[in-house]
């Protein structure tokens, strides 16, 4: 009933708005049609007056309203991200000033020189002058922009640190897995043919290689904070992406083609937590690459702690090659972690890959 | 067929009282349905698309309804949508075909066909100084290729498992897997086969245009007399020309891996608990083959509306449009660099980082010509003596429009900002803004600039402001908050964000902006309205050019017939833009230079 209620309603403002139109058209003709347009003229010249200067206030005010709750006023929570707010920043800087003297021109020039009788146009067809003007500024301007931008893109995508914390996060329909290297630092190989071999190994671990005898497999990410952190992305289905807001870091998750992302995190979850007063904050993954119907609901969680807590956390943890195989669960048998660190390999930077 | 039976009406109603003398017997089929009149073509892909325009419309003002209100329910979407809105609440899988049908309509079906459709076939033979085009035969083939592909894509509503919904760049491997979402069944095949037939559509129009301008410019019109829409125009057919067909090899072999086992974009996959087969493909050259195309098709909408709107402002003005070579070469660089960027939609897919540290220095030289093209508009304006008329204003608001989103393109193109904005809301608020909303005002420009050249009527003057001041406030209401939601990282595409602790506090602004969009809608319905009446009851043209405008369209009768000039094709003896030359008001570009007439161009 409502909606019929809202429809007639609608239906109703349309007839009155059109019959007002068609009234002013039969009033146009009888003034004279040269006389409505310039009274036109002269009321859309004050209109786009009124437009720039409301929407000037207007998007101060919408600033007002929204700034905090980007959370840029806290800073962004890895390090590398400070790099892009500062980009962010001078980027807003630049492309405001040329935002607002471009806009102010426009709609003044539109009311300046509106239409008068005894006036004419200034016949101005073109100057050399004043566009190598204003094509060389925009040309350096830019360049700037360019070469700070790639300055801080090379850092973001070179290579980790060697000591980074690794750590392999795998999308699929709709949700995250973490597996963590454990002791002898090198994820055990991949390889998407063995999923669900033993049963239970949705991440298709191939257990034939040793080094994923001590992985550790979560579903929440815990990191130590203050520490470099290199994550190695895979997806299993369709892609999906890891989105990071608050540390401003994002990589794809491409089926059959691993990618890695890596940055510091700079506060615990539970400094955040005072930092943006809100004692519920939470560092989430959303999956920022459309991935179905569950898209929306590809939640992970990140929990960012002191490197006691980590360590602590990552202590408790039991590898999942035991929950497979029991039978070589040094708990169950011998000292712990003969089997799995007699065959680490070597020291190089740890990639786990799908790829043969 | 209604859009095709609409035209019709009007342009009968507008014939009885002028009778012009190019009468050859034409039947109705003839002359409405397979016409091979520029003229009438142009109105089919208006039509066409003015009709696609407010399905799509809809569409958004659905999905909005989720956005905004994500706890409610609305009993009569279950009306009209069926077992896609039980009790009324829209269904993710729906809610996401009708993102993906939003995006494919507005871009191609209303902003590519209805935009460079239209204003191509109807001004530039009527600019230009031809009869028509150069293959009349082709121009009507590639209306009705487009209207198949109309079909098809309509008809992947009403299947069982709904239409595609993996997005409108429909990347794979969501898009190739039936059982990884819904709309990857039926309704993808359909919406490959539609995209196919619009490519072909969308080729035999080009080379049309291609052909007409290079060939059959009439006596005197050189290339640098021709107006800025047509060089726009021609530019547009040449970007659609050489990148559809790219698109057309990725739709190909992605049927190839829906349908006949190929492994193109699939590898070491596991669905629904399923190992598939396929090794080797790789993801991501799909999307290198889709923003191929997709890149230059953000240009082939926006650059009709950058000719028309230059050629407006210059009309408005009274003043020739500023640095008309500089307009030419800014877009000619815009052609040529709109090839090189596609991979800055690439940036976090992995993507090598030297490749795209050149994609970020090609991304940020095509705000040079675009810097070019604003100053010069603006100095068109400096110094004036505007009249506001709609088309005037739509023009203005084009020009707004186009700064405020292309100043957004300097984050998005920046690599490193990229990181952190990708399909975010800022990207929403960036592409509506410079490409959507921008080019359909270009389009708003034309239609209530060119209206009396097509029916002979004139739209209503107080219902064209409402239409103006309501869509340009409400554009910049709708889009202008949404960069608040982007830089905290709002992502795109979601159903639902009140789960999020990072996003949720945006629940009262999405809440607002879902209202105003669809006032928005409602009030394009006006416009609609405005549209159809004013076809039939509109107050009549009663002079040949009735915006004192020098191009050659004003030059034929008021109703023009298949051949546009009675008589002779004039012959052209100076540029489009004489405005305010040597004290005189206009002077058209079929009038002779006389001995007195001081130096220039």
């Amino acid at each position: 009933m409502k909606d019929f209620f809202v429809i007639a309603i609608a239906i109703m403002i349309f007839i009155i708005i059109f019959q007002i139109a068609k009234a002013s058209e039969y009033v146009s003709v009888l003034k004279g049609e040269e006389k409505s347009a310039k009274q036109n003229n002269r009321i859309n010249g004050f209109m786009l007056i009124a437009f720039l200067v409301f929407g000037l206030i207007g998007a101060w005010y919408c600033n007002s309203l929204y700034y905090g709750k980007t959370l840029f006023v806290q800073g962004s929570a890895s390090v590398e991200g400070q790099e892009i707010d500062t980009m962010l920043y001078v980027t807003i800087a630049i492309t405001g000033t040329i935002f607002v003297i471009t806009q102010v021109l426009l709609f003044w020039f539109a009311f300046k020189y509106q239409h008068k009788d005894n006036k004419k146009a200034f016949y101005f067809p073109h100057n050399t002058k004043l566009e190598l003007i204003w094509t060389t500024i925009p040309a350096i301007v830019l360049t700037v922009l360019v070469v700070f931008g790639l300055k801080h893109w090379f850092l973001i995508t070179g290579d980790a640190p060697k000591d980074a914390v690794v750590v392999e996060i795998t999308g699929h329909q709709f949700g995250w897995d973490m597996r963590y290297p454990g002791k002898d630092s090198v994820l055990g190989k991949i390889d998407y043919k063995k999923y669900n071999q033993p049963s239970g190994n949705s991440l298709a671990v191939d257990f034939d290689d040793p080094a994923s005898h001590d992985d550790i497999r979560a579903s929440e990410m815990h990191l130590p904070v203050g520490r470099p952190v290199k994550l190695v992305i895979h997806a299993q289905d369709v892609i999906h992406d890891v989105g990071l807001s608050h540390f401003r870091m994002k990589m794809d998750a491409v089926p059959g083609i691993p990618t890695t992302m890596w940055f510091t995190p700079r506060f615990t979850t539970k400094e955040m937590q005072v930092r943006t007063g809100n004692p519920n904050f939470v560092y989430e993954i959303s999956c920022d690459q459309m991935c179905g119907k569950g898209h929306y609901s590809m939640r992970g969680v990140i929990i960012v702690e002191t490197p006691e807590e980590y360590a602590k956390w990552m202590a408790e943890q039991k590898p999942e090659y035991f929950t497979y195989f029991k039978d070589k669960d040094p708990d169950a048998n011998k000292t712990e972690g003969a089997d799995s660190a007699g065959v680490a390999k070597g020291t190089g930077a740890p990639v786990a890959t799908a790829h043969k | 067929m209604s859009s095709v039976a609409l035209t019709h009406d009007a342009v009968s109603h507008g014939h009885e009282d002028a009778h012009h003398e190019h009468h050859h017997h034409e039947t109705f089929i003839s002359k409405y349905v397979f016409s091979m009149d520029h003229k009438m073509i142009a109105k089919q892909f208006l039509v066409t698309g003015i009709i696609w325009a407010i399905i799509g419309g809809f569409f958004s003002v659905i999905f909005r309804l989720q956005l905004g209100y994500p706890e409610s329910t609305f009993p009569w979407l279950e009306d009209i949508l069926g077992h896609w809105a039980k009790g009324g609440k829209l269904h993710p899988e729906f809610y996401y075909a009708l993102v993906t049908m939003h995006g494919t309509v507005l871009v191609f079906f209303v902003l590519t066909a209805g935009l460079s459709g239209t204003f191509a076939n109807f001004l530039i033979p009527l600019q230009i100084g031809a009869r028509d085009m150069a293959s009349p035969l082709l121009n009507c083939l590639s209306y009705w290729f487009f209207f198949l592909a109309s079909v098809v894509m309509i008809s992947s509503l009403f299947v069982q498992t709904g239409p595609a919904s993996g997005g409108w760049t429909v990347y794979p491997p969501l898009s190739a897997l039936g059982d990884a979402s819904l709309g990857s069944k039926i309704g993808m095949d359909l919406w490959l086969v539609g995209m196919a037939l619009f490519i072909v559509s969308q080729l035999l129009a080009g080379l049309n245009y291609i052909t007409t301008i290079l060939n059959m410019r009439t006596k005197g019109m050189s290339m640098t007399r021709l107006p800025l829409t047509v060089w726009a125009l021609f530019f547009t057919a040449v970007l659609g020309v050489l990148s559809f067909p790219v698109l057309l090899s990725g739709a190909v072999l992605l049927l190839f891996d829906r349908n006949l086992g190929t492994s193109f974009f699939l590898s070491d996959i596991i669905v629904a608990g399923k190992i598939l087969p396929n090794e080797g493909g790789s993801a991501i050259l799909f999307q290198h083959l889709f923003w191929f195309l997709g890149h230059p098709e953000v240009y082939i909408i926006l650059l009709p509306a950058m000719g028309m709107a230059s050629e407006i402002l210059s009309v408005n003005s009274r003043k020739p449009i500023f640095g008309y070579m500089a307009m030419v070469g800014s877009m000619f660089a815009i052609l040529i660099l709109a090839f090189l960027v596609w991979a800055h939609h690439m940036f976090v897919t992995g993507l090598n980082p030297f490749l795209g540290s050149v994609f970020v220095l090609l991304t940020l030289l095509i705000a040079v010509p675009s810097a070019i093209k604003v100053f010069n508009w603006l100095t068109t304006l400096w110094r004036g003596n505007i009249r506001f008329t709609p088309a005037m204003l739509f023009a203005i608001g084009f020009v707004s429009l186009f700064i405020s989103g292309g100043l957004t393109g300097i984050f998005l193109g920046n690599s490193s900002l990229d990181i952190h904005l990708h399909d975010t809301y800022f990207v929403i608020a960036h592409f509506h803004i410079v490409m959507g909303v921008a080019s359909f005002f270009g389009m708003f420009a034309g239609v209530y600039h060119w209206y009396p050249k097509m029916f002979g009527t004139y739209l209503n003057t107080t219902l064209a402001y409402i239409h103006f001041w309501a869509t340009i406030v409400g554009a910049y209401l709708i889009f202008w908050p949404m960069h608040y939601e982007g830089l905290a990282g709002m992502p795109r595409r979601y159903y639902d964000y009140s789960n999020w602790e990072s996003f949720k506090m945006f629940g009262g602004l999405n809440e607002f902006i879902s209202l105003v969009a669809m006032i928005v809608f409602a009030v394009q319905l006006l416009f609609v309205f405005n549209f159809f009446y004013s076809m039939f009851k509109g107050r009549k043209v009663t002079t040949k050019n009735p915006w004192d405008a020098n191009t050659l369209e004003w030059t034929t009768p008021i109703h023009p017939g298949h051949g546009n000039w009675p008589g002779e094709i004039p012959e052209v003896h100076r540029w489009a833009y004489d405005y305010a030359k040597d004290g005189r008001d206009f002077i058209p570009q079929d009038v002779p230079v006389s001995d007195d007439e001081s130096k220039h161009h």
